[in-house]
């Protein structure tokens, strides 16, 4: 027996069983350190599925030894090794800030079950991504769901409560959207393995109901990943959730529904449905080209840090739907770079603003005016991380926006150049809302305030360790490059 | 009578948009989950109807028996776990109005936002 086959489901299963055990330590800081160990241990399991997927191994597991069609497989390839590695990473290195953030925010009786919560949200996102099996997909979607609710309802701020209503509703209505489409899907075809759905839905891709079910499942999950229009639930939400859960969910939340977007339509419903490929184009495109222009531009106005921060994660899923939705190699890279590249510089970002709220207990721009003497490390990593949120040639936003505007212009004619225009102008908007932080961090005076100090030295550890990771990947892109190209190599492959 | 071969899915339909029209609509929050609720209601109930074939059974196979036609029971075992997320779903939601009525001492949308703004 080689232990490495069980890897797939171990990468979900740990994780469920050390929830419970979770929720029985008393002292925070033992559940602390339980919860990140096992974080820890789910990221070193997602780093030996990637080693193992460039080495070119399949990982297909048939849970209860039952064949595929029939029983429930789990199956990591490409695609799914690259968001493995951000949702693990991103769980560990934010529990790792949280050792000194979180006592702020969360009393110490609260942090065993607020960690039990966080664990069952790793797992549910795990869960989604490993999965091959459609329906196993939703139940996962709402435990990881359920959890995140609970995570951001655990932030001080009363106004934490509202937002996650919307949240709330706004998710259930995605995540029901989404079931009515694999419903449909499965009275017409009486398969639930999304595979084996790509190959027997093509005897009745001109019915109705699989047309609706596309519909459905399209918009359902959009509204997951908060694609402008549907992204009203995600400023708010992540503004009062407590700082760490902003690193988690900024970092991974959204992605993991455009992963199951882009799986479901590229191995579901193109080239199957008459037209799917221009139907998939001409919805996404607009939308998220308007996602760019818009959110960027709410963003240039933003008072408060952690809100405008949410609104360039608007904006970024903008750029990485425009990359998928011009169904090419070229695109579809582009779109899986920029998952991973914009997870690390979004994901540094808020640990940077989890380090200023170590000591200022407001996070408008006003309330971080000149703090930059003060806290000279933590501002450092905070313009890093907003340098690669930019783009700068050397970071890892760089590289994703290249290979973005290289796909784009692969179109040629009006739309190529219309589309660099977009791209660049997003990038312009992305330099003055993070100059906008910079001037005020660094030239604005202090006001009457308390003296700030810098930010603990673990939280600044972490926070600095992410931040040097947008210098490494925009300087040896080859690792990301390689699992991005491999993904979508996967995702169109499906497409012949 | 085509259209009223298709009863099920019509009653499907019009639940899921009454669900929806509360959740849009309603300003309590209690109103908007009940609303909630309703909606995925609906989903259960398209499930259970696509497993229903005419004249069929519950799939217990049963010696000497061979033309027997059977139910599908794998929509209602979906369904059954579609239930469970949606009563979780609820419980939560309620949840969290009972934390806004401790915190804002209202459940109203609009008082709630009038309330943010003068903060």
């Amino acid at each position: 027996m080689n232990p490495t086959e069980h890897l797939a489901a171990l990468q979900v299963v740990v994780p469920f069983l050390a929830a419970p055990l979770i929720v029985l330590l008393k002292a925070k800081r033992l559940a602390w350190a339980a919860t990140t160990l096992t974080s820890l241990l789910t990221f070193c399991i997602a780093i030996a599925l990637t080693m193992g997927v460039l080495d070119g191994q399949n990982y297909q597991y048939f849970m209860g030894s039952w064949p595929a069609p029939y029983g429930i497989e789990l199956k990591v390839d490409a695609f799914s090794a690259v968001v493995l590695l951000i949702i693990t990473g991103a769980s560990t290195s934010a529990l790792i800030a949280g050792y000194h953030s979180l006592d702020k925010q969360i009393g110490a009786k609260r942090q065993p079950m607020f960690f039990a919560a966080w664990i069952l949200a790793l797992a549910g996102l795990a869960g989604i991504v490993v999965s091959a099996d459609a329906f196993n997909i939703f139940v996962f979607m709402e435990i990881s769901s359920l959890a995140s609710y609970v995570l951001v309802a655990g932030g001080p701020d009363r106004r934490a409560l509202p937002a996650v209503f919307k949240y709330l509703i706004f998710g259930t209505i995605g995540a029901t959207f989404y079931l009515i489409g694999v419903g449909l899907i499965y009275m017409m075809t009486g398969t639930l393995n999304i595979e084996d759905m790509g190959v027997r839905i093509a005897d009745v891709a001109d019915q109705s109901p699989v047309l609706v079910a596309a519909g459905f499942i399209t918009v359902g999950l959009a509204l997951k990943a908060a694609l402008f229009p549907l992204h009203i639930w995600l400023p708010n939400a992540y503004t009062f959730a407590p700082h760490i859960v902003t690193v988690f969910l900024a970092a991974c939340a959204t992605k993991v529904s455009l992963y199951v977007l882009f799986r479901f339509d590229f191995f579901v419903f193109q080239e199957n449905l008459g037209g799917q490929q221009l139907h998939f184009t001409f919805f996404f495109l607009p939308l998220s080209v308007f996602a760019i222009l818009i959110a960027s531009a709410v963003a240039l106005f933003e008072r408060n840090l952690k809100r405008l921060l949410a609104w360039s994660s608007v904006a970024q899923i903008g750029y990485i739907v425009l990359g998928a939705s011009l169904v090419s190699i070229a695109g579809l890279t582009a779109s899986v770079l920029h998952v991973f590249n914009h997870a690390i510089a979004k994901g540094s970002l808020f640990l940077a603003v989890a380090c200023l709220a170590c000591h200022i207990k407001r996070l408008r721009l006003t309330d971080i005016a000149g703090c930059a003497k003060a806290m000279p490390w933590t501002m450092g990593a905070m313009v890093l991380a907003g340098l690669s949120l930019i783009g700068v040639p050397g970071t890892a936003g760089f590289i994703s926006k290249w290979y973005l505007i290289s796909a784009v212009l692969e179109l040629g004619g009006a739309t190529g150049v219309f589309l660099t225009a977009v791209i660049v102008l997003g990038s312009l908007m992305a330099v003055i809302y993070v100059w906008r932080i910079v001037e005020y961090a660094y030239f604005k005076p202090q006001g009457k305030k308390p003296a700030v100090s810098e930010a603990p030295f673990g939280i600044l550890a972490i926070t600095w360790i992410v931040a040097i990771g947008n210098l490494y990947f925009g300087i040896n892109p080859e690792l990301a490059v390689t699992l991005s190209e491999s993904a979508a190599s996967v995702l169109m492959g499906h497409n012949k | 009578m085509e259209l009223l071969g298709y009863y099920n899915y019509w009653v499907f339909a019009i639940v899921l948009m009454v669900g929806f029209y509360a959740v849009i609509v309603r300003n309590n929050l209690i109103k908007k989950l009940l609303g909630l609720a309703i909606f995925q209601s609906a989903v259960f109930l398209m499930y259970i109807t696509m497993d229903k074939v005419e004249g069929a059974t519950a799939p217990i196979i049963q010696e000497g028996v061979t033309d027997q036609i059977y139910s599908n029971p794998l929509p209602q075992v979906l369904i059954l776990t579609a239930i469970v997320v949606g009563v979780s779903t609820t419980a939560l939601g309620l949840a969290m109005v009972v934390r806004i009525k401790e915190a804002y001492g209202s459940i109203e949308e609009d008082d709630i936002i009038a309330k943010d703004r003068k903060s």
